[in-house]
């Protein structure tokens, strides 16, 4: 995925919403500039299958050698996948954030969260601001 | 970053080279240049270029510096043999520790001796006022903060001392570990000690403000194919950490007392008084203190300061540092625990943001460099 079809929260997850089967599903993770402001990855904790999010609700955490970051999900509704090789292959999240590097997909049960997502480039400019 | 912050004579330096510039202690400064475990492993296995600058710089000239500073810290100055440093502590009048610094005793080009102290960044306005409230006419010292007149650069690793020789017209390998002299470093007037905060072998250097920019380019010139990196606090501190260093506002402080860190060596009582002296004599008898010790994880989870430590479900300490060690390639953290906890070998918990992980009691340090 190109990152600017994708949308973004402030706390730097991304969420790409498409129809399967009828139901909205969000395909959720972090962005490019947060694993490099992150660096150094070595934990990630996800949640199971089954788990209802809710939009700015913590789901997991990723942990740097620095730091400790929770996970905030961008939408609401419940997860029907995980990529559960990921906290494996953490550098996955460096090297392709944007595909291979997706953390959940989440069944949206609401869809009103949606709506205070930032696109591409209004992220870019709080990115550039922070950084 | 704001510019009411401290820059270092490094400072362009580092922005040049991208680093990841931090507030620490007030000055900016970089705490990553690329990622923290490749500086690390730069510097355990190659060589590494801290700028550390930021840590106080205190000199005391005068035939009463000895005396002087033997009054405010907790091992003997009075005798330490010309070109020797020694890791030493200030405390106050109820044994709380002040500072740990090291206490430089040489000589200059001409042969008088001079001393110097080399404090924390975070304690160098409370040891500069400390100093001066005990100093009188009388003591025969002239006492200058030389901190911001100079730049302060260690160059660590197995190949630091390659790296570094063609600089200086000291013979480096002579020179014993907490050990320094006055020297020459490429036309530069300055101080060489073989001393560090990182477990390896290396040096630090102290020159002028205006001729660190020069020497430090110098030494990426001599570096380049030896695999010489520049390393930020992040390494820096995972690097004392695996050493089992203590850190001032971690493992010491006003309330932690130079027994139950383990500093023990640093305080010798016999034959002499300083300040403080009275009340550690009472606080080294004081039985069931909570004492410094090494954790390693079994999960991937990292403990953090101020995490609770736990045994059988009783809270017996507290996490004074942790981090993911890239040497172990595991979580490490230092803590105080209660003695009964303490024992090599324990299995302990910590409350990881409210799940407890294993948690085994290790011999420190975690990583000690093979000795040649």
């Amino acid at each position: 995925m190109n990152p600017d079809e994708l949308l973004f929260a402030e706390t730097h997850e991304w969420a790409k919403v498409a129809d399967e089967d009828g139901a909205k599903v969000a395909t959720v993770g972090i962005s490019a500039f947060a694993v490099e402001q992150l660096t150094d990855l070595v934990y990630m904790e996800l949640p199971s299958v089954g788990t209802a999010v809710e939009a700015g609700s913590e789901f997991g955490e990723v942990e740097s050698v620095k730091a400790v970051s929770p996970l905030y999900s961008p939408v609401t509704g419940e997860i029907i996948a995980v990529n559960t090789g990921l906290p494996d292959s953490l550098e996955t999240l460096n090297a392709d954030p944007y595909n291979a590097g997706w953390i959940l997909k989440v069944k949206l049960t609401d869809e009103s969260s949606l709506s205070k997502l930032l696109d591409y480039g209004a992220y870019q400019k709080q990115c550039a601001e922070e950084g | 970053m704001t510019d009411s912050l401290a820059r270092t004579p490094l400072y362009d330096w580092h922005v040049a080279r991208n680093a990841r510039m931090v507030d620490f202690a007030g000055w900016s400064m970089p705490v990553q240049y690329s990622s923290i475990v490749e500086e690390h492993h730069a510097t355990r296995k190659a060589v590494g270029v801290f700028d550390i600058s930021h840590m106080g710089r205190l000199r005391f000239d005068g035939a009463g510096a000895d005396k002087f500073l033997d009054r405010l810290l907790t091992r003997r100055v009075i005798g330490i043999e010309q070109g020797l440093i020694r890791y030493s502590l200030v405390t106050n009048q109820a044994g709380g520790i002040l500072d740990d610094v090291l206490v430089y005793h040489l000589a200059d080009a001409s042969g008088t001796p001079f001393h110097l102290l080399v404090v924390n960044a975070s304690n160098r306005a409370k040891i500069v006022a400390w100093v001066e409230q005990h100093l009188t006419a009388a003591d025969d010292v002239k006492f200058r903060d030389q901190t911001t007149d100079t730049a302060m650069i260690a160059v660590q690793g197995p190949r630091a001392l390659d790296a570094l020789q063609p600089l200086v017209d000291v013979q480096l390998s002579d020179m014993k570990y907490y050990s320094g002299q006055v020297a020459n470093i490429v036309g530069h007037a300055g101080i060489v000690s073989r001393t560090g905060y990182t477990g390896e072998d290396g040096c630090e250097l102290i020159v002028a403000a205006e001729a660190a920019h020069a020497i430090v380019e110098r030494l990426f010139v001599n570096g380049d194919s030896l695999g010489i990196r520049p390393v930020g606090l992040g390494a820096r501190d995972t690097l004392r950490l695996e050493a089992a260093m203590p850190l001032y506002g971690h493992e010491l402080s006003e309330t932690i007392d130079p027994f139950q860190a383990g500093l023990g060596f640093a305080v010798q009582f016999k034959d002499r008084d300083f300040i403080g002296a009275t009340a550690l004599k009472e606080l080294k008898i004081r039985p069931n203190q909570p004492v410094r010790v090494g954790l390693e994880m079994t999960s991937k989870r990292v403990p953090r300061e101020h995490y609770p430590v736990l045994a059988g479900g009783e809270a017996v300490g507290e996490i004074t540092s942790g981090t993911f060690s890239p040497t172990l390639e595991r979580p490490i953290a230092m803590a105080y625990v209660q003695p009964k906890a303490a024992e090599l070998g324990t299995e302990l918990t910590v409350d990881i943001r409210g799940r407890a992980e294993v948690a085994r009691v290790v011999t420190l340090p975690f990583y000690q460099r093979e000795s040649k």
